[in-house]
């Protein structure tokens, strides 16, 4: 027992921070945010156990849930695969035969690092709307553009291109992985004669599938919890016609606006297992399409 | 020359032609693709100059007078001035880098180089959290700062923080601390030194790139945080700047765009100073670990 302790007690010294928090911030939370999904709780009187009721009311009942759910993975449909095109398209551009790429790689990346504040949700609002920049863009080439925000039909679509706008981060880790593929390879098919297409298709997707699928995974998670800018875009509410009522901005009203505890609770726990799904998929399906370097020969 | 030099010197010159007009294609259209990239953020700036009339209608970004007024009247255009705002989210900001570097560090130095029963089913713990969005622990964390006297108060901004709440970080951290050689542990081991003089001593000084990177990327991210402060902040003498910026969409109506992009400007001015200075440090990071 001692030489056990001499030999694990400073690791869980080091560790104890993290210990405490994953314990009292996430684990703890987990199960307790479990417990309150099967109650009613508003916070004002204690919970109170109503079984699967939450579970069978959203499932049967509750049309926002649906239209939350229907918003947000059209959402992530659209804007993941957007990114990444965006994102290995320039990756593709800037590694190959130019030198000076340092200034093209900053301003490609910068959107990513100020896309998540509120000052730029404020700005693409203007941006998209009806006297905003774009329509006067389009107005120049003689199109009468409406305002993009406040029609249910076309609101989401600004945000899809504010996700396409921040492919900054996928871009950097595309061009390391773009990095790491042989030249010779490259030079060899050159000789071939093989055509551009055909080396992209059988040298740069195979090699650079492993980044491909760490890009893909990061980004579909991330993007299923968007909420800052669908927040401020929408004004809080997922309008209009809740066009904008993305699964986590639903999840924030019903629990800070309407205090339904319990029920959000059980949104948490649903979106808890969407994305270990989404993970879990991802991670299965892996095998098939992704290998690594070191497994081959 | 004979004749198979020849057509090979020619060959090169060819190819090196079409490779010079492919270069020049490229950044005509990657120029193109920056320009379109950064407009938007140019429009901002350029507005946040204009006077209010001329805001919309345009797209040149000149102004037709340079002035400051929106900066002036913005500045203490909500009931509180922003001097406040920024101060609370620099008091924020500052305790939370600090927090995540002390906290993330002593994690990742555990997992990355002490031997402990448990070590890798803690590891597999860690990495699951990234998985989980905050969503899920936000009810309850909420209900427990709220039953603790917290909300309307930085702690629970702050305190998770010291409690390594960002297990990004650690990840970052391990993946670096994993590449520093084994060697120097033992040889200071065998000096007699402790596991946490090995830990100040030799593995800080020399991951001051990784710590670097975490710190920057801890400032911007808790900088430009919304949904933690929009939560337990509800007195608007403890509001963050972008709690501040929000209240600005609040008044709509009243057409203070102009003081509205104003500070929009000011709260991206601390993101783009670091960006500008410590870009190495942040591509690196980024690639290295494969950040969001």
């Amino acid at each position: 027992m001692r030489r056990f302790l001499a030999r694990n007690a400073p690791a869980y010294i080091f560790l104890s921070p993290w210990l405490l928090g994953f314990f009292l911030l996430a684990l703890g939370p987990i199960l307790a945010s479990l417990y309150l999904s099967f109650t009613r709780y508003d916070m004002v009187s204690a919970p109170r156990w109503v079984g699967f009721d939450n579970y069978s009311y959203m499932f049967t009942r509750d049309r926002r849930f649906w239209k939350a759910l229907e918003v947000t993975f059209t959402y992530v449909a659209l804007a993941v695969p957007a990114r990444l095109i965006m994102a290995l398209g320039v990756a593709m551009l800037l590694d190959k035969g130019l030198r000076t790429i340092g200034l093209y790689r900053a301003i490609f990346y910068l959107p990513s690092l100020l896309g998540a504040s509120i000052a730029i949700a404020i700005l693409w609002r203007q941006l998209f709307e009806a006297n905003g920049v774009v329509n006067q863009v389009l107005a120049y080439f003689g199109i009468q553009g409406i305002s993009w925000i406040t029609n249910p039909d076309t609101s989401l679509y600004t945000l899809v291109i504010l996700a396409m706008w921040q492919f900054g981060s996928p871009m950097l880790i595309f061009l390391a992985g773009l990095r790491g593929i042989p030249r010779d390879l490259y030079e060899a098919a050159e000789i071939d004669g093989t055509p551009r297409w055909r080396q992209f298709t059988r040298i740069t997707l195979p090699l650079l599938a492993p980044v491909i699928f760490f890009n893909l995974v990061l980004q579909t998670i991330e993007s299923f919890k968007t909420f800052s800018s669908a927040f401020i875009i929408s004004n809080g509410t997922g309008a209009p016609a809740d066009s904008l009522l993305f699964y986590t901005v639903y999840l924030f009203n019903e629990a800070f606006k309407f205090f339904r505890m319990g029920y959000a609770s059980a949104l948490a726990w649903v979106l808890l297992i969407i994305i270990a799904v989404f993970t879990a998929i991802a991670f299965f399906t892996s095998k098939y399409w992704v290998h690594y370097e070191n497994e081959r020969d | 020359m004979d004749e198979a030099a020849r057509v090979a010197h020619e060959m090169r010159l060819k190819r090196d032609r079409r490779e010079r007009n492919g270069r020049i294609l490229k950044h005509l259209f990657l120029i193109t693709v920056s320009c379109v990239m950064l407009y938007p953020l140019f429009w901002l700036l350029a507005s946040s100059f204009k006077p209010e009339n001329e805001i919309f209608g345009s797209l040149t970004l000149w102004p037709s007078q340079f002035q400051l007024d929106n900066y002036t009247k913005g500045w203490n255009a909500l009931p509180i001035s922003f001097t406040t705002f920024y101060i609370n989210s620099a008091i924020v900001t500052v305790l939370s880098v600090i927090g995540n570097l002390i906290s993330c560090s002593f994690a990742a130095y555990a997992f990355a180089r002490l031997q402990f029963t448990g070590r890798s089913f803690f590891f597999a713990l860690m990495m699951m959290t990234l998985m989980v969005p905050y969503h899920v622990v936000l009810i309850p964390q909420y209900v427990q700062f709220l039953a603790l006297g917290w909300v309307d108060t930085y702690l629970p901004l702050v305190v998770p923080r010291f409690l390594a709440s960002d297990a990004f970080f650690i990840f970052l951290m391990v993946q670096f601390f994993r590449q520093l050689p084994r060697e120097l542990d033992e040889a200071a081991m065998i000096d007699g030194c402790s596991p946490f003089k090995i830990y100040w001593s030799i593995i800080l000084p020399l991951s001051l790139p990784a710590m670097g990177t975490a710190a920057i990327f801890s400032l911007i991210w808790v900088w430009e945080d919304f949904l933690a402060p929009l939560i337990y902040l509800n007195d608007i003498k403890s509001y963050t700047v972008p709690l501040a910026l929000r209240l600005f969409l609040d008044q709509e109506g009243q057409s203070a765009y102009g003081q509205m992009f104003a500070m929009s400007v000011l709260s991206l001015v601390p993101v783009v100073i670091f960006f500008v200075l410590f870009q190495k440090l942040i591509v690196r990071g980024i690639a290295t670990s494969g950040m969001k």
